[in-house]
């Protein structure tokens, strides 16, 4: 980070991919204005920024791209307010800023030697997308035993990054599990069903695992009891909170729940963690 | 440095060497009520003042600050890039102070400059600042500074605490920086041992005049999520109208929001106070609210200085029993009857 | 207090024989001077309930919205806001139970804070049309008529406009020649005047919305400063978006304010803020001859579609 937290470093849009049919979702692919930035820039599967657009504002975004991954950033950016609707306005070789990298990231040391079984729904898939190339990356792959992924969306044109899904089903090193909850394709060639249905036909084991669980909230709620039954203890079942945020930094004080603030504190928390914080969020 | 004298005759000769200096602040009554302004004129100060009714943390901590500035004209080289610009931290005294509000800045302090960040524009301002407290000798009923680690002499946070004692004040340099400027103003004249009696006195009296108690003592041990989940919210939130001015008022609140202001090709983003007794405070774009209800809001008030901040910081409640809430909420919703029901319930 | 004891027992028994389902009126507060709005749901606890001439809040602000059956304490101008909640459909009138109080005026509880000047009232005692004052080695008998409210010193409706219960004998309406007497004299100012007058007004304004929260009208469920998609206002304490705020709150508040005075009792920085809302009302009864809250049938001027309009745009 800069001396000052809150000054961004200027970044130019590379590239903006289109990525769900509702055009509702899109990824910025980000180059640093200064190589010293890029330098000084060092992330962790987990973390997010304040992606920051001069006239309209800074928005909390998940980091989509890994680190291993040089000499750009990913973010994928679903359009809800001012400043999403200004982004997704914004062309290719526009300049922004980029704040972080913030918060925490998902447990990487307490994982290493383990199996990881990731969860996603819908757009809550962009760390998650880090933390997959992250550990299919020859220099990580074998940090971590048994990948499984099951990742969901509405419907086949909404779900995220599908060349790279496509991509990673094809890999021996990864067990892919993808589901929409209805489509009229009749050549749909993977799952078709609500993602905690699908992890409850596909995950029979919490043996020396972790879950890592991304998704809206109701994709949550059933989980979470599919994942306690098949014996995952809520130490292992790790998720990455959405609050409103403005700092980003721990100190301007709205994404509190009880005494830890989402920004700083998280926004990655073990169940067992948010099982002792008020059901404030 | 032992305790000094400054005769009240001669304080304004002693703000006016302070003035050479320094930018000055003293408390001064405009529209029926105090706030810290500029000083003008050294002769016309009166220090006769029961407490500013907002409080001083503006001086570190502007309602309205402009953080960064930009340019949208395309024409420009670094069009979009987000720049800060120069700002004024020229030395400052602030006379007159209260001992709770120079208190509510060290509660403060540890949220703006935090292990892992540092708030740029607090830390620097505080580093200019100089503080010459006022000892309360005739503290309010509403007064409750002895509960919560403060008192009305209380020294901490201060660079030089005054004791009005008549004719004279004694003051008393608290840090290396207070002595400093004692000695620039050539406050030198050591105090007598009977001033010295007179002014602990004073002190002596003004911790029993204190009429108003909370009690703190459970609050540590007890569970954040039981008081979260505790009967009474409901009750003591209803008449609240959910205006800010509890948290517009208070020397320990601390919020802001960030916004982006544009006048044609120029912008600023500027830092506001904001209030967590607003929806739009924890309002999520996508509409989704953790705190939609009014008790909610209320509840994290009082959870936050009471509960989550002695939990985060083990540096006491973040409430240094100053009474501004207590005396100008229009519902009267008594901070003082929160710590009863949370410390006791 | 004489209501006190009547606001007791009327409660206690529409309580009892489920009438309502709770009340919503005033308790004792903490400091002199000072009550605070409560909810009462018990039969039992009615001895709560507390009137002196402190009530300065106007209760109706709490009933937007609630679904329950509720008796609620109204002086004057509540009930004159209670009835505009039931024109503008935020509660109906079958919910209510109004337990009228015939209003002699609230005191100013900072005109009497003012007075003191750095003493502090330590005890404030009602008697006959006195206000006893009492503190560190000091004891004023104040004229209660002297320290009444800006807005009840010039009260026209004191009596409440629709009720189910009175607490006593219905008071004397003041009978003064002209209740607008103030607002003349910031129309007579010249233009630019009448800028820096307003200017000055809201110069400490810290824009926490105390006096939107505190009124009645105020039940938008978004308030167009707190809107960002279109941003109207800006957030900061620039004196435009100040002045903007302050001018099209009262300009929503136009033929439907009551001049309550809530506004100005919840203002942490004593600014007039009825100087805004007054002219509007003055206009509203000069231009329509309305006054707000009168009846329960008449929706408020500026919200009314005639087609015999008397002005050929509208028609």
């Amino acid at each position: 980070m800069p001396d000052n937290p809150y000054l961004p470093y200027p970044v130019r849009i590379q590239q903006i991919i289109t990525e769900t049919e509702d055009r509702n979702l899109k990824t910025f692919k980000l180059g640093f204005l200064n190589k010293d930035d890029e330098e000084q820039f060092k992330y962790i599967p987990g973390q997010f920024c304040e992606l920051s657009m001069a006239g309209k504002g800074e928005i909390p975004i998940g980091i989509a791209s890994s680190p291993t991954e040089k000499g750009f950033l990913l973010f994928t950016v679903n359009k809800t307010g001012v400043a999403t609707k200004y982004l997704h306005n914004m062309d290719e070789g526009g300049i922004i800023g980029v704040r972080g990298p913030l918060g925490n990231w998902f447990p990487w040391k307490e994982m290493e030697g383990k199996n990881v079984l990731v969860i996603g729904g819908g757009f809550a898939f962009t760390t998650l997308r880090s933390s997959i190339v992250y550990m299919l990356h020859p220099e990580n792959r074998n940090r971590f035993r048994d990948i499984t992924l099951v990742y969901g969306a509405r419907s086949p044109g909404l779900l995220l990054y599908r060349k790279e899904l496509a991509e990673w089903e094809k890999r021996n090193d990864i067990h892919v599990h993808i589901t929409v909850d209805a489509t009229d394709d009749p050549d749909w060639p993977y799952n078709v069903g609500f993602v905690p249905a699908v992890t409850e036909q596909k995950i029979k084991t919490s043996e020396n695992s972790y879950a890592l669980v991304c998704g809206p909230p109701i994709m949550i709620k059933f989980t979470q009891p599919v994942l306690e039954k098949v014996g995952f203890e809520p130490e292992r079942i790790i998720m990455s909170l959405e609050m409103r945020m403005k700092c980003g930094i721990g100190i301007c004080g709205r994404c509190n729940i009880g005494d830890k603030y989402v920004c700083k504190d998280g926004p990655v928390f073990s169940l067992a963690q948010l099982n002792e914080l008020p059901k404030e969020y | 440095m032992s305790d000094k004298v400054i005769k009240k005759e001669e304080l304004p000769n002693v703000l006016k060497i302070l003035k050479e200096t320094y930018e000055v602040f003293v408390p001064v009554k405009e529209k029926g009520f105090y706030r810290f302004k500029v000083l003008e004129d050294e002769n016309k100060v009166d220090l006769n003042f029961t407490n500013t009714r907002l409080s001083p943390k503006s001086l570190l901590f502007p309602q309205s600050e402009r953080m960064f500035e930009y340019s949208l004209d395309e024409a420009d080289e670094d069009a979009y890039v987000i720049k800060e610009p120069p700002k004024d931290y020229a030395p400052t005294v602030v006379v007159g102070m209260r001992p709770c509000d120079a208190k509510a800045l060290r509660l403060v302090d540890v949220n703006f400059v935090n292990p892992e960040f540092k708030d740029p524009w607090w830390a620097r301002r505080l580093e200019s600042l100089t503080l010459i407290g006022l000892g309360c000798k005739e503290p309010c009923s509403t007064c409750f500074c002895t509960s919560v680690n403060c008192g009305p002499f209380n020294e901490e946070g201060l660079d030089v605490l005054l004791f009005d004692l008549g004719k004279n004040y004694m003051a008393r340099a608290i840090t290396e920086k207070g002595a400093q400027l004692l000695k620039l103003a050539g406050v030198s004249e050591d105090a007598t041992s009977d001033l010295n009696k007179q002014a602990e006195e004073s002190k002596a009296k003004a911790e029993k005049q204190i009429i108003s108690h909370v009690p703190t003592d459970k609050l540590k041990e007890k569970k954040a999520i039981d008081l979260f989940d505790a009967s009474f919210w409901d009750e003591v939130a209803f008449a609240c109208l959910n205006c800010g001015t509890c948290t517009f008022l208070c020397p320990t609140c601390w919020c802001f929001d960030i916004q982006d202001e544009v006048n044609k090709k120029k912008g600023d983003r500027i830092r506001n106070w904001d209030s967590c007794m607003f929806p739009l405070f924890t309002l999520h774009a996508s509409g989704h609210n953790p705190r939609s209800e009014k008790v909610q809001r209320v509840r994290q008030r009082f959870m936050h200085k009471l509960k989550y901040y002695l939990d985060k910081y083990d540096n006491g409640v973040a409430c240094v029993g100053c009474g501004r809430c207590v005396n100008y909420c229009p519902v009267n919703i008594d901070i003082r009857e929160v710590f009863k029901l949370m410390n006791e319930t | 207090m004489r209501y006190t004891d009547k606001i007791r027992e009327i409660a206690k028994k529409i309580l009892a024989d489920k009438t309502v389902d709770l009340i919503i009126g005033f308790k004792r507060g903490t400091l002199p001077m000072m009550t605070e709005p409560v909810t009462v749901r018990d039969a039992e606890k009615t001895d709560q309930l507390y009137w002196d001439s402190f009530c300065n809040m106007n209760l109706a602000n709490y009933l937007p919205k609630r679904e329950e059956k509720i008796g609620i304490v109204a002086k004057g101008c509540d009930s004159r806001n209670i009835a505009v909640h039931i024109v503008e459909n935020q509660i109906k009138r079958e919910q209510l139970y109004i337990i009228g109080v015939p209003c002699e005026g609230m005191v100013d509880r900072r005109k009497i804070i003012s007075l003191l000047g750095d003493k502090e009232a330590k005890e404030v005692i009602e008697s006959d049309g006195e206000i006893i004052v009492k503190g560190e080695g000091f004891e004023h008998a104040l004229k209660r008529n002297d320290y009444l409210q800006d807005n009840c010193m010039r009260c026209m409706h004191r009596n409440p406009v629709i009720h189910d219960a009175l607490v006593g004998d219905l008071v004397e309406e003041r009978k003064e020649p002209d209740p607008y007497d103030d607002v003349k004299d910031i129309e007579e100012m010249g233009s630019g005047e009448k800028w820096e007058f307003f200017l000055d007004l809201i110069k400490d304004c810290t824009r926490c919305y105390a006096c939107r929260n505190a009124c009645p009208l105020c039940y938008c469920p978004t308030c167009f400063v707190d809107e960002s998609d279109p941003q109207w206002v800006g957030k900061s304490i620039d004196p435009t978006d100040t002045m903007t705020f302050h001018v099209l709150r009262a300009f929503h508040c136009a033929g439907r304010c009551t001049d309550c005075g809530a506004c100005e009792q919840a203002c942490p920085v004593d600014i007039k803020v009825r100087s805004f809302t007054r002219k509007l009302n003055k206009d509203v009864l000069d231009l329509y001859g309305s006054e707000a809250g009168l009846s329960i049938e008449e929706r408020p001027p500026l919200d009314t579609y005639r087609p015999d309009d008397y002005d050929a745009f509208i028609r």
